[in-house]
């Protein structure tokens, strides 16, 4: 349970940070070394490619898009928190970044499926 | 009245800096009643021995500052009507600090900090000095009158993680404290106060996660003026190099 004083927008914007960018550090290199496989073993690459093809894996990627966004304008909210002295509607900044996260995401899952 | 018969479940942690726990009590609601008057009432009908600070009853001294079901607010102007939860209330000492007894915490190292951060003013003038006049419409002195209604009541070292988990950082009151005083053309150490928060404990880290600006009670907001202190030590940082090179 989320203790009480960590109840609110700008905590639980901090959390989700974290957390996708833990799954992030986790999941880009195995992403880089698939990507590698173009070059190395193409043959195994095309059996990747057709594993991806199912909708979990499809689900999977969706959600790692989600993360991906929703890391790149939750961060590009700290820097112009820290950097450009923007600091007034902090929570709905945050808010919004997760809004465009969903919708990058999304977008990404229709086109997908 | 009727509503004097009413009583809600009042748990207040009682013990010392070693051990402690909650001990319950029943306490008769009134129409109009602050978490400081359950507590004051604890202590007049119920236990002489219960230790709790106050001063001012009205939001002016910092010192009534406790957790009321698990959030740090000054108990003299927060309403029981506002946190009653299903009929109870749960007291129990600020979060970061040291136990003495009962409710009241050593605040030592919140104190101390003001100073670790720079938070004295630093002067270049004598009384004989004519006194410089400020305009208050301008950008630097706005800033600095956004800061500084500070009641150093400790809601926001309570609230900050990052005051929990490192105890080097200077938390939000100093920090925000420091970064009045970086905007204060009166003060004659601007640069040594940047060099005090950009250290060991200082500003960069913290994380922004608010909690100080989503509590302090004077609605005051210490990660805003922290996030100040970051870009102006990253800027003195720059200039200084640019100067030494
Ligand atoms: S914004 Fe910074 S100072 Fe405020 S609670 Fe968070 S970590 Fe602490
Ligand atoms: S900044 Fe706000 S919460 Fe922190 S000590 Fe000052 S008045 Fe209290
Ligand atoms: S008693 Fe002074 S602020 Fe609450």
């Amino acid at each position: 349970m989320i203790q009480p004083h960590r109840s609110h927008t700008l905590f639980l914007a901090f959390l989700l940070h974290r957390i996708s960018g833990l799954l992030l550090a986790l999941f880009l290199p195995i992403h880089f070394w698939v990507l590698s496989l173009t070059l190395t073993a193409p043959n195994e690459f095309d059996s990747m490619l057709a594993w991806s093809d199912n909708s979990f894996v499809k689900l999977a990627e969706f959600v790692l898009v989600f993360l991906l966004a929703v890391h790149i304008f939750g961060g590009l909210r700290l820097i112009a928190l820290e950097l450009l002295d923007w600091n007034s509607g902090q929570k709905t900044a945050a808010a919004s970044a997760v809004a465009i996260a969903v919708f990058v995401s999304g977008i990404f899952l229709l086109r997908a499926i | 009245m009727q509503s004097e018969t009413v009583k809600m479940n009042v748990s207040v942690w009682r013990g010392n800096r070693r051990d402690g726990g909650y001990l319950s009590y029943k306490v008769p609601m009134e129409d109009n009643q602050t978490i400081l008057d359950v507590v004051t009432w604890i202590q007049h009908n119920e236990d002489p021995t219960l230790s709790y600070r106050f001063a001012c009853r009205v939001g002016m001294c910092g010192s009534c500052a406790m957790m009321v079901n698990g959030i740090p607010r000054w108990t003299c102007r927060t309403h029981v009507k506002k946190v009653l939860k299903d009929n109870a209330i749960k007291v129990a000492p600020l979060r970061n600090l040291p136990v003495i007894k009962d409710l009241a915490t050593d605040m030592d190292r919140f104190f101390d900090n003001w100073n670790k951060a720079g938070g004295v003013h630093h002067s270049d003038q004598t009384r004989n000095d004519e006194i410089e006049l400020i305009d208050p419409n301008k950008p630097a002195r706005k800033i600095v009158d956004a800061g500084i209604e500070c009641i150093n009541c400790a809601v926001c070292f309570a609230a900050c993680d990052t005051v929990s988990g490192n105890d080097q950082y200077l938390g939000p009151a100093a920090l925000n404290r420091a970064w009045t005083l970086v905007n204060d053309e009166k003060d004659a150490d601007r640069p040594g106060i940047l060099d005090l928060v950009s250290g060991n404990g200082g500003c960069h880290n913290c994380h922004s996660q608010g909690s100080c600006s989503e509590y302090c009670p004077n609605e005051l907001d210490p990660m805003v003026a922290i996030a100040g202190l970051k870009r102006e030590t990253m800027r003195h940082l720059i200039s200084q190099g640019k100067t030494d090179a």
